[in-house]
């Protein structure tokens, strides 16, 4: 019987690997077997998933509009296709999608009657009209202008607050700011110069034209890379997902072994103030001792504290996970206990060894601006497979999200460019 | 049950791993992929992945990739010198850089590179240590 078992398996993944080599792609993703109710998704009970779009390309964040339709960014460079346009019909499906832009990047957002995007440079708004439908799709004002981009954590994930500022992340374009980046073995150059332009949150005005770094104020610092960020309107705050560093295993095998190098650091949830330093490169944050360490690049040895300076986390969730997308739900859809929680897409690990982790969407429940209990998986399966090895594997990877005017919940893939509403009815 | 499939996975991917390991090479790069395994688990595993795919948008795959494939110099100097994100392969960007592997003697290049260019898909010929002498006499 055991052997038989066997080889039906064996002989099942043959066939799929002889479809694979003849480019047959939509039999491989029908032998995953993926559950197609709810889209595929696992979820708590009572909510329900569906696929509003797919295909659109590597779909990154998304905002939603008071009249219900979807703009989504592209992280695409061809003429035409950085902002997808959704305007589902009565079953909620698009069918029709329309394009326009011609720039990479993540931002998206809708403030009052603008949309505001970003590529990996500049940041652009487009006027609505009262329908929030956009004006003039191939004249959008450039607000912003001239930031930094060297490849590496290059969105330049926005908000905007209610005082007529927009918030931009820039970037480290480096690990850790050593001096030869992820080398094994270099040093952290002294004074780190990427701070100064780099490695914060820049505070901008939303309505002024042309600004740069000197228009702008440094808002926070000592953040490595934000892709999710949002306004917290109950709190009036503006709180922000770290992508923690990389490589403590792979670069410091005399401080930490292979498990701590897959379990540290952790990725942070800030709530920034103004002047705020969260610490990077110089301090890390170890989730499980719940403690700022010394950098080893800089002096530490994984057991050394370090950044007395530097603000201590809201929430700290397991490494390498990737928080791409962060929104605090202020709908009366869902029940009332995710009223002002925080929703948390994490685009799923890389690095770290034997087994990946995340790929899903978090909720963590918040009472009077702080956390209130546990955060708990609330959306799971994007990858459609099981023990994840590799990103390569995942059918689909949680980026961004953004609350529809009903209150539903909408998630975005960029493997696939799938667009998820997720509603709740309490059946 | 899931046990059982676990198994006939395992039993599956070695059987797969086998076979694709059998058409005739020389024994000396046989040997030499094998001891580039080892050098490809402890310095590259980690960013081009078990199974070489790479990270999407992040870290190139070597998976039938220009550099991997192509002029064995060139890809030598990789390992030598790093890689800068703002370089394209096959017209994609990747956006973390690759860090100089200097350190790594000839015979180890030659290994991880016979090993990369002889797995995940690729069959081309191995590297020497001669030839990463050669390529490292130049910089």
């Amino acid at each position: 019987m055991k052997t038989n078992v066997v080889l039906l398996g064996c002989l099942s993944l043959l066939s799929a690997s002889c479809l694979a080599d003849n480019g047959d792609s939509s039999a491989i993703h029908r032998s995953a077997g993926a559950d197609q109710a709810n889209a595929g998704l696992k979820l708590p009970a009572g909510f329900k998933a569906q696929v509003v779009a797919e295909n659109l390309g590597a779909a990154r964040h998304i905002a939603v509009t008071p009249l219900g339709d979807i703009y989504v960014k592209i992280q695409s460079s061809k003429p035409g296709k950085a902002i997808a346009v959704l305007h589902p019909t009565g079953s909620g499906k698009t069918d029709a999608v329309k394009t326009f832009g011609a720039y990479r990047g993540t931002g998206m957002v809708i403030k009052d009657h603008y949309l505001y995007t970003s590529s990996d440079e500049d940041v652009y708004r487009y006027q609505l009209d009262d329908k929030f439908e956009v004006m003039y799709p191939d004249q959008p004002e450039k607000i912003v202008t001239g930031l930094i981009n060297r490849h590496q954590h290059e969105s330049k994930s926005i908000a905007l607050d209610n005082a007529g500022n927009i918030y931009v992340n820039i970037g480290a374009y480096s690990n850790s700011c050593q001096q030869q980046d992820r080398a094994k073995g270099s040093k952290g150059i002294p004074g780190c110069p990427i701070l100064d332009s780099a490695a914060g949150i820049w505070q901008f005005k939303a309505d002024k034209l042309n600004q740069t770094y000197g228009d702008g104020v440094r808002y926070a610092t000592g953040l490595r890379n934000v892709v999710g960020l949002d306004w917290n309107t109950a709190q009036n705050q503006l709180f922000v997902m770290q992508h923690g560093r990389d490589g403590l295993f792979d670069m410091f095998p005399e401080y930490y072994d292979l498990q701590q190098g897959n379990e540290l650091p952790a990725e942070c949830m800030y709530a920034l103030k103004k002047g705020d330093n969260a610490g990077w490169p110089y301090i890390y944050y170890d989730g499980i001792q719940h403690k700022k360490m010394l950098s080893p690049e800089y002096g530490g040895d994984g057991k050394k504290t370090g950044g007395d300076d530097a603000i201590d986390p809201v929430v700290a969730f397991p490494a390498h996970m990737a928080p791409n997308g962060l929104l605090f739900y202020t709908g009366n859809q869902f029940p009332e206990r995710y009223k002002n929680g925080a929703f948390i897409a994490f685009h799923g690990s890389w690095n770290r060894q034997k087994g990946q982790k995340g790929y899903y969407v978090v909720f963590v429940p918040f009472k009077d601006g702080k956390p209130s209990g546990n955060w708990e998986v609330f959306a799971d399966n994007f990858t459609g497979v099981e023990n994840i090895q590799s990103p390569g594997q995942a059918q689909h990877r949680p980026c961004g999200l953004a609350q529809g005017p009903d209150g539903a919940l909408y998630v975005t893939d960029d493997v696939k460019g799938t667009v998820y509403k997720i509603s709740y009815s309490g059946k | 049950m899931k046990k059982i499939t676990m198994i006939g996975v395992a039993l599956c991917a070695t059987l797969s791993f086998l076979s694709a390991q059998t058409p005739k090479k020389p024994a000396a790069s046989q040997s030499s992929a094998a001891r580039g395994k080892k050098v490809y688990e402890q310095y590259c595993l980690t960013c081009h992945q078990v199974d070489g795919s790479g990270v999407p948008h992040l870290n190139p795959p070597l998976i039938k990739t220009s550099f991997v494939l192509g002029d064995k110099a060139k890809l030598i100097q990789v390992i030598l010198k790093g890689m800068q994100a703002s370089e394209p392969i096959d017209d994609e960007y990747y956006s973390n850089n690759m860090p100089p592997h200097n350190f790594l003697k000839d015979q180890e290049i030659a290994d991880v590179l016979t090993y990369v260019r002889r797995n995940f898909g690729n069959k081309a010929s191995a590297v020497t240590a001669a030839e990463v002498k050669t390529a490292r006499a130049k910089n």
